[in-house]
C-alpha cells in the first residue's frame, strides 16, 4: 500500500505491506535506523517515536496508520549540527552507555518536556519508567532530563 | 516478531466497517489503538485476514458527562480519561484506576474500546466496567445492542461480542456525589500488568451503615470479577476495622487464582485481600464532600 507522511520535516511516500510496523518502514524504507527496535511488542520503548505530538511505540503503530501524520524520530531531534540541549546533558550527564535506548529515551524525554516544561522529577520517573535501559540505572537519564529542563521551558529545547 | 500478513481497510463510517468484518470468513478484525492487539498479532495469538482500522471514523472518541451516565467512546485515549479534569468529580475512581493503566507511550494510543474488547483480566476498564455496572453500547450486522458489562467476558481476551460487532461507547451510570470508593492495585513495575488489583464502591445510609457495596478483582480469575463474598460481608456494615478485616478474609477465601511467573497462587489470594483491606481504609476515611 503507498503511504504519504512527513518525517523530521520531510514529506516521504512509501509503498509497504499492511503488516510493517512504523519502525520497521523507518529503518527499512526511510533508511532512519536511529530509532532502534529491541523487543516489537511494546514492551521497552527503544523505538519510540513522535507523532503528531505525541511520543508513541513505533512497533505498535502500522506504517500505512501513520498516513498524513508528522512524525519526528531521534534524526529530526536536532536538524542542524550540532546537539540539543536534552542531547547535550545526555553526554554531560553520562547518561548513556551501549545506547541503544538513548534514541527512545531522547525522543520520549523530549515530547514530554515540549508538552510539560516544568515535570517534576516523579513525573519524569514514571514517564521513563516504560522504556527499559539495561547499562545506566537511569540515575544519569533523570539527572540529565532535569538539567535540560531549563530550555525547554524558556522555549529552546529543540534549539541546537 | 514481526507481524503475520493481513489485509488493511480503514473505513471512514461505522457501517462500512461492520460490512467489511461481516462479509469476512469472521477472521476480519476490528483494530482500535492496537496496543495490546498488535503484541496479540506479533506472538501468533491471532491471525485476521483483514484488519478494519476504526480511526477514521468520526464521532467514536469524546467523554461525555449528563445527570444519567458518563459516557466514554471506544477510540478515548487513556490520555484523554486523564487529561480531561471532570472525572475526578464525576468519577473519582476511574482517573484513579486509569493512572495504573500502561505506560507514557501506550496512554498516548491505547483506548476505552480496545481494551473491553481485548477482555484481559490483568487489565483495569473492564474491572471498572463490571465493578460499576456500565452498559456498552455495540453496533453489528443485525443493529444495535446494549451489553451489560456482566455479559461481555466470557473468558481470558474473549467476549460475547460477534465477529461483526464493534463497540461504540462504554456508559458509567452517574454517581451520587457522596458515594465512596477505592482503588489499589500491585504490580513489580508502575504501568505493569497487575498481579492483582481491586476496585470498590458504596454507599452509606443515614447510620453510616454501607449499601450497594461492589467490589470488582483484577488478575484473579480468567475474567474480571465481583467479589461476592467481600461484598456480603460489608453490605449493612459500617466500614470499621473488623468489617474490613471481615471483608479482607473473605477476598482472599472467594478467589482461586492460577499461579504463572509472575505470582503463586497463593500469593495473589492473599495479595487480594490486602489491597482490598488498604481500598476500604482508603474508601473510608476519604473526607466526605
Amino acid at each position: 500500500m503507498s503511504v504519504g507522511f512527513e518525517v523530521n520535516g520531510r514529506a516521504v511516500n512509501v509503498n509497504v505491506t499492511p503488516r510493517t510496523t512504523l519502525a520497521d518502514c523507518l529503518r527499512h524504507e526511510l533508511k532512519l535506523t536511529g530509532t532502534h527496535v529491541g523487543c516489537e511488542h511494546g514492551v521497552c520503548g527503544a523505538c519510540t517515536v513522535i507523532v503528531n505530538g505525541d511520543a508513541v511505540r513505533s512497533c505498535l503503530m502500522l506504517a500505512v496508520q501513520a498516513k498524513g501524520a508528522k512524525i519526528t524520530t531521534v534524526e529530526g531531534l536536532s536538524m542542524e549540527e550540532g546537539l540539543t540541549p536534552l542531547q547535550t546533558a545526555f553526554k554531560k550527564h553520562h547518561a548513556l552507555q551501549c545506547g541503544f535506548c538513548t534514541p527512545g529515551m531522547l525522543t520520549t524525554l523530549h515530547a514530554l518536556l515540549s508538552e510539560e516544561p516544568h515535570a517534576s522529577e516523579d513525573r519524569i520517573r514514571d514517564v521513563i519508567s516504560g522504556n527499559l535501559c539495561r547499562c545506566t540505572g537511569y540515575v544519569t537519564i533523570i539527572e540529565a532530563a532535569l538539567d535540560a529542563r531549563s530550555s525547554y521551558q524558556s522555549g529552546e529545547g529543540d534549539k541546537a | 516478531m514481526k507481524l503475520p500478513h493481513f489485509d488493511y481497510q480503514a473505513p471512514v463510517s461505522l457501517a462500512e466497517a461492520v460490512a467489511l468484518l461481516a462479509a469476512g470468513d469472521g477472521s476480519a478484525r476490528p483494530i482500535a489503538g492496537g496496543q495490546s492487539f498488535l503484541p496479540v498479532m506479533a506472538f501468533r495469538l491471532a491471525e485476521p485476514s483483514l484488519l478494519v482500522d476504526l480511526r477514521n471514523i468520526p464521532d467514536l472518541s469524546g467523554i461525555e458527562i449528563s445527570d444519567a451516565w458518563v459516557r466514554i467512546g471506544a477510540m478515548t485515549r487513556w490520555r484523554d480519561l486523564l487529561d480531561d479534569a471532570r472525572l475526578a468529580e464525576a468519577l473519582p475512581l476511574l482517573p484513579a484506576a486509569i493512572d495504573h493503566v500502561a505506560h507514557y507511550q501506550i496512554r498516548n494510543r491505547g483506548t476505552v474500546g480496545g481494551s473491553l474488547a481485548h477482555a484481559d483480566p490483568a487489565a483495569e476498564m473492564p474491572t471498572l466496567a463490571l465493578t460499576c455496572e456500565a452498559e456498552i453500547d455495540v453496533v453489528g450486522a443485525k443493529g444495535k445492542r446494549v451489553v451489560p458489562a456482566s455479559a461481555l467476558f466470557t473468558g481470558a481476551l474473549s467476549t460475547s461480542l460477534e465477529a461483526d460487532e464493534i463497540i461504540v461507547a462504554v456508559r458509567f451510570p452517574a454517581w451520587p456525589r457522596t458515594r465512596r470508593w477505592g482503588f489499589e492495585e500491585f504490580s513489580r513495575r508502575r504501568g505493569d500488568f497487575a498481579l492483582a488489583g481491586v476496585a470498590l464502591c458504596y454507599d452509606e445510609d443515614d447510620k453510616g451503615r454501607a449499601k450497594n457495596v461492589r467490589i470488582g478483582a483484577i488478575s484473579v480469575a480468567d475474567t474480571p470479577i465481583r467479589l461476592k463474598a467481600a461484598e456480603a460481608a460489608l453490605e449493612g456494615r459500617a466500614v470499621d476495622t473488623a468489617a474490613i478485616e471481615a471483608a479482607q478474609a473473605a477476598a482472599s477465601g472467594e478467589v482461586d487464582p492460577a499461579a504463572d511467573i509472575h505470582a503463586s497462587a497463593r500469593y495473589r489470594k492473599s495479595l487480594v485481600g490486602t489491597l482490598l483491606n488498604r481500598a476500604l481504609v482508603s474508601a473510608s476515611t476519604r473526607k466526605a464532600k
